[in-house]
This record gives structure tokens, C-alpha cells and sequence, in this order.
């Protein structure tokens, strides 16, 4: 009778022995490993768990709403995928978009990051005007450029008849030859000032002295920009490529505000979300993201090969 | 003598100073004139709106198109929606993402840097990579078309994203703070509740401004995940204007541009205040990042 009675609370003490028994560094991972977990397990359960579930659906025949459990199929819509012309179709477009988009960002923004760094009156306005592109959502955006590149009423033809620059209203969005410079135009407009912005805190920590130094010795700015600016700027640079690189790869929303899922101009990212949604083929569509996951790879590994980057945390 | 110089060089310098101010207010134009176009549509009516040649300067400005759109119990469902749904967001990722970043950024424990890379590669995540898994698993939950689909999704970005910048945050206040906490016989909780958090309130308001933006602006998941008018965000009202929405044939491109102004224009406020902390915020987390 009287053993239980003291075992009892012996039993309940000892967690609280053994965390008094710790040194301090053990506790102090038992206590950070408490503050980790609920997102530790947000992670699993939004990222971890979906993402392994993508790649194993890749490989099977998943259709939601199916009566009869997914079958494993191998590389079957991989094989498919390679053959696949309207997959070709999607790469080719996001890939010309990415290399239209980040080139031009990158001049553009580093043109934007230079004169905003020198001082003038009106710095202030000037720096919080470029924060109303990307405050904008993308999808709002398109719509506003969807109507100023409208075939009949849109600003833009009525500007460049004006400046006569052409005679006939062009139909912007519908001509195939038109239709990805116009999308991409709407990108460099979002995106540059982002970009312009990462250059310009790169710019602010280079010091003054440099530049005196150099203008003492009589380098003229042209020197000064390619022999100190731009070598100073390179983290920064390397950081917006890469960024952007990303981000254009993946690209989906200005796209399909703009031509839904149009075979000519879909992208990589609308025509898998086209098949695992709209067509319910999850495992084709699975299929797609982890080529799209491929493709991307396959440019991080270039990038951080041809510019030697330094992986830092 | 002095002066004769003073002036000369000046002369030499104007013709790049009006160069420069050209440059400057081309980019200014650039920048600002598709904003100003969403507003200058909004505020004319259709007879204006569908003439040619273009009206540039609204002569009789009436916020007709505002009216209508508000009018409609659709679109003030998705600001409503919308509202729920980065709300909730912000608020969870912000709670979660606090005590993670705190125990990234102030303990030394083993297996953290893992963690760390883990969270690294997570804000550079595509969200269309797992979007075939997410689907399966929110059908399977029965949260199909519900907002509580959203709020699950949308913290896929947001919350490594919170955790990395507010990492680098509790990083840079001092030790003895926490030690002074500790010798009070405060408890490690209290620490973080009462000393750090509060003293991390720029960080959290940045960063949950960010998170804000980000879930508010989001089209993909809400697009997949959601069917039925009633659950729509504003991004996916604003995509499915049509012209049955105006009861006419072309598309109410007037009511469409005031329901952007309507959307946009809290975010630009937001945005001009903060802008200092929201430009910190960004490149600390994408130079870090």
C-alpha cells in the first residue's frame, strides 16, 4: 500500500531533477529547441511533407478525384515530358523572359542606384517614388498595364502615334511577335526600382575617400566607375542576378493575368499549375515543378560557378 | 577674380546638371505614370474612358466608378477576405517566426546551423515546387475553398522569411540584457516575452509589414485553392473583372482601375511611411538572404 504513495511523487520530480542535474549548455538546447518547434513544425507540415509529396507524385499517375488509388509509373512523365512540345514551348518563353528581364533590370536598376546616390534636392520623394512600383501587387500591375497596352483605347498607342513612332494602333498583347516584350516590359517596370534599391545599399558603403583619392590622382568618373564602383559593387550585383534569376524563372502571375494559360506564351510555372488544377493531373503536373525545381538548379550551379560566389550564413 | 571662375565653372557644369535633372525626372515619370494612369481611368467616366484620341487631363473628374464598385458586395467580400487572410498570417508568422528567430539567434546549441539552412533555402523556395503536394493535402483536409487554405499556404513564405530577417534582428542586441534578465531570476520565457520582444518592436513591425504585403498581394494559391466568388482575395476579384461585371461588352476597365486604386493605395501609404525600415528590411534580407 505504502510503496506506491512514495513512489509517486518521486517519479514526478524527476524531470525536474534531471533538469537541475544539466549544465548550462544542455538546457540551453533543450530550451531552444522548444522555442524552435512550432516552426520547425510549420515547416514540415507547409514545405517539408507537400514537397516530398510533389516528388513522389511525380512519379506515379495521381489525378484528384480519381476512383482508383495512384499507380507508381516510374519515369513515365518524365519520358513524357522530354517529348513533350508544349513544355519546350513554356522553357523557351521563361527562359527569354528571364534573360530580357534581369538584363535589363540590372542596367537600368544600377543606372537608377547611381544617380540616386549622388545628392540633390528632392532625394527624398525621389527614393519613395521608387517604392510605388513594388508596392503594387503583380496581378494589379498587369491589369493596369493590360489597359494601357489596350489595342484601341490604351495610352501607349496613343503616345506613340503621337510621337510618330507608328502610324497604326498595334494590338500589344495579341501579336506573338509583340506579345513577350510587352509582358516583359511590365516585369522591368515592377522589378527595377527592387533592384535599384540592392545596388543603391551596396553604393552607400563604399567610402567618399576612395573617390577623392582617385580624383586627386586624376582618374576621370568613367575610370573611377570601372575601377572602384563596379568592383566595390560586385556582392551587391552578384545578390540582385541571383535574385532576380530566381524569381524570373518562377514567374507566374503577371503571365497569366495577361494570357491565361495560352499555349504560345504560358510559362513553365502556369503550365504546371494548369495540370495539377485545372486538368487535375497531379502527377504530371508534379512532374513538371521538379523539371521547373531542375531548371533553376541548373542556373544557381552557373551562376555560383562563373561568378564564384561565397556561400555565407 | 574668384568670382570670374566661380562662374565659369558653373558654366562648364550646367550642361550635366540639366542632363542629370532630365535623367532624373524621366526616371520619376517612368516610375510614377502607370500609377498615375490607374488613378487618372478611375476618376473618368466610360465616355471619356472609351474616346479617342486619349484624354490625358480629366476635365470633370466624379468618383462614379468608385461608387459602382463598391456597390458591389463582391469586391468588398475580397477586401474583407483579404484582410482575414494577411492578417492572420502576419499575426501567426510573426508569434511562430519570434520565438524561432529567438532561438536561432540566441542560443549556441547544436544542430542549429542545419536549421538555418534549412530556413535559407526555404525563402527562396518557388511556391509552384510544391504546389501538386499542397493541393492533394488541402483536398485531403477538406480545406479546399475555404480561407483557411490561404492563411496554411501563405505561410510557406512568410515564415522563413520572418524567422531569417528577425534572426539577424535578436543577434544584434546586447548579452547582458538577457544576463541581467537571468540573474533577476526572471524565467527563459519571461526573458523573451517581457525583454526581448519588446526591445525587437521595429524588427516585428517591419517584418510584419513585409509578411502583410506579401500574403495581401499572393494570386497563385489563391487562384489554385479557392473556387467560389465568396472566397476570393482582391488580387483574384481584380484578375476575374469581366464584362459581365460592368453589364456591358468591353471589360469596366474605369471600375477596374478604381478597385486597384482602392487596393493599392493603403499599401503605398504604408509603404512611404515605413520606407526607411522597409528598405532596411528588404536588403538586409536579401543580402543576408
Amino acid at each position: 500500500m505504502g510503496r506506491p504513495v512514495i513512489a509517486e511523487p518521486r517519479r514526478a520530480a524527476l524531470p525536474l531533477r534531471r533538469w537541475q542535474a544539466m549544465t548550462l549548455a544542455e538546457r540551453q538546447a533543450w530550451l531552444a529547441w522548444l522555442f524552435l518547434l512550432p516552426a520547425l513544425l510549420v515547416v514540415v507540415g507547409v514545405a517539408m511533407v507537400p514537397l516530398a509529396q510533389t516528388v513522389y507524385f511525380s512519379f506515379t499517375d495521381k489525378r484528384l478525384g480519381a476512383l482508383r488509388p495512384a499507380q507508381w509509373v516510374g519515369l513515365e512523365n518524365f519520358r513524357f515530358l522530354l517529348t513533350d512540345p508544349l513544355w519546350w514551348t513554356a522553357v523557351k518563353v521563361t527562359v527569354q523572359f528571364t534573360l530580357i528581364t534581369v538584363a535589363f533590370e540590372f542596367l537600368l536598376g544600377l543606372l537608377i542606384a547611381l544617380v540616386v546616390n549622388s545628392r540633390f534636392p528632392g532625394r527624398g520623394p525621389m527614393r519613395a517614388a521608387m517604392l510605388v512600383p513594388w508596392a503594387i501587387p503583380t496581378v494589379l500591375s498587369a491589369q493596369m498595364w493590360k489597359w494601357m497596352y489596350n489595342d484601341i483605347f490604351g495610352v501607349i498607342n496613343d503616345l506613340l502615334k503621337r510621337a510618330g513612332l507608328i502610324e497604326q494602333n498595334i494590338a500589344w498583347l495579341a501579336r506573338p511577335d509583340t506579345s513577350l516584350l510587352a509582358v516583359a516590359s511590365i516585369d522591368i517596370w515592377k522589378t527595377t526600382p527592387f533592384v535599384a534599391l540592392l545596388l543603391l545599399a551596396g553604393l552607400q558603403v563604399i567610402p567618399d575617400e576612395l573617390y577623392e583619392a582617385a580624383t586627386v590622382d586624376g582618374a576621370n568618373k568613367v575610370r573611377q566607375f570601372f575601377t572602384i564602383t563596379l568592383p566595390l559593387l560586385r556582392p551587391a550585383i552578384v545578390v540582385a542576378l541571383i535574385f532576380r534569376t530566381l524569381d524570373a524563372l518562377r514567374v507566374f502571375d503577371v503571365f497569366y493575368v495577361l494570357f491565361g494559360a495560352r499555349p504560345d506564351m504560358q510559362t513553365m510555372a502556369v503550365y504546371a499549375q494548369n495540370y495539377i488544377v485545372a486538368f487535375s493531373d497531379v502527377g504530371y503536373g508534379s512532374a513538371i515543378s521538379v523539371a521547373i525545381f531542375l531548371v533553376i538548379a541548373i542556373f544557381v550551379v552557373a551562376y555560383v560557378t562563373t561568378l564564384k560566389v561565397e556561400v555565407q550564413t | 577674380m574668384r568670382w570670374a571662375s566661380a562662374q565659369r565653372r558653373d558654366l562648364r557644369q550646367r550642361p550635366s546638371r540639366i542632363l542629370f535633372y532630365v535623367v532624373l525626372a524621366m526616371i520619376a515619370i517612368y516610375l510614377v505614370f502607370p500609377f498615375y494612369w490607374a488613378i487618372r481611368s478611375a476618376i473618368v467616366p466610360d465616355a471619356v474612358q472609351f474616346a479617342t484620341p486619349v484624354v490625358y487631363w480629366p476635365e470633370d473628374p466624379s468618383l462614379e466608378n468608385f461608387r459602382k464598385v463598391l456597390a458591389t458586395g463582391q469586391f468588398r467580400r475580397a477586401l474583407l477576405n483579404s484582410a482575414i487572410v494577411a492578417g492572420t498570417v502576419t499575426l501567426l508568422s510573426l508569434a511562430v517566426g519570434a520565438m524561432g528567430a529567438y532561438a536561432l539567434g540566441r542560443f549556441r546549441f547544436r544542430g542549429s546551423t542545419p536549421v538555418r539552412y534549412i530556413i535559407l533555402s526555404m525563402t527562396m523556395f518557388p511556391s509552384i515546387s510544391v504546389l501538386g503536394g499542397l493541393y492533394t493535402l488541402i483536398t485531403q483536409f477538406g480545406l479546399y475553398n475555404k480561407l483557411g487554405a490561404l492563411v496554411y499556404s501563405y505561410l510557406i513564405f512568410t515564415l522563413p522569411f520572418t524567422v531569417w530577417v528577425l534572426m539577424t534582428f535578436f543577434r544584434q542586441l546586447p548579452r547582458d540584457l538577457e544576463e541581467a534578465a537571468y540573474v533577476d531570476g526572471a524565467s527563459p520565457f519571461q526573458t523573451f516575452w517581457r525583454i526581448m520582444l519588446p526591445l525587437s518592436a521595429p524588427g516585428l513591425v517591419t517584418t510584419g509589414l513585409l509578411a502583410f504585403i506579401a500574403a495581401w498581394n499572393e494570386f497563385l494559391y489563391a487562384l489554385s485553392f479557392t473556387q467560389t466568388p465568396d472566397k476570393r482575395t482582391v488580387t483574384l476579384a481584380i484578375f476575374y473583372f469581366s464584362p459581365q461585371t460592368g453589364g456591358g461588352f468591353e471589360i469596366p476597365w474605369g471600375q477596374m482601375m478604381a478597385a486597384t486604386v482602392i487596393v493599392t493605395l493603403p499599401l503605398i501609404v504604408l509603404t512611404l511611411i515605413f520606407q526607411r525600415r522597409i528598405i532596411a528590411g528588404l536588403t538586409a534580407g536579401a543580402v543576408k538572404g
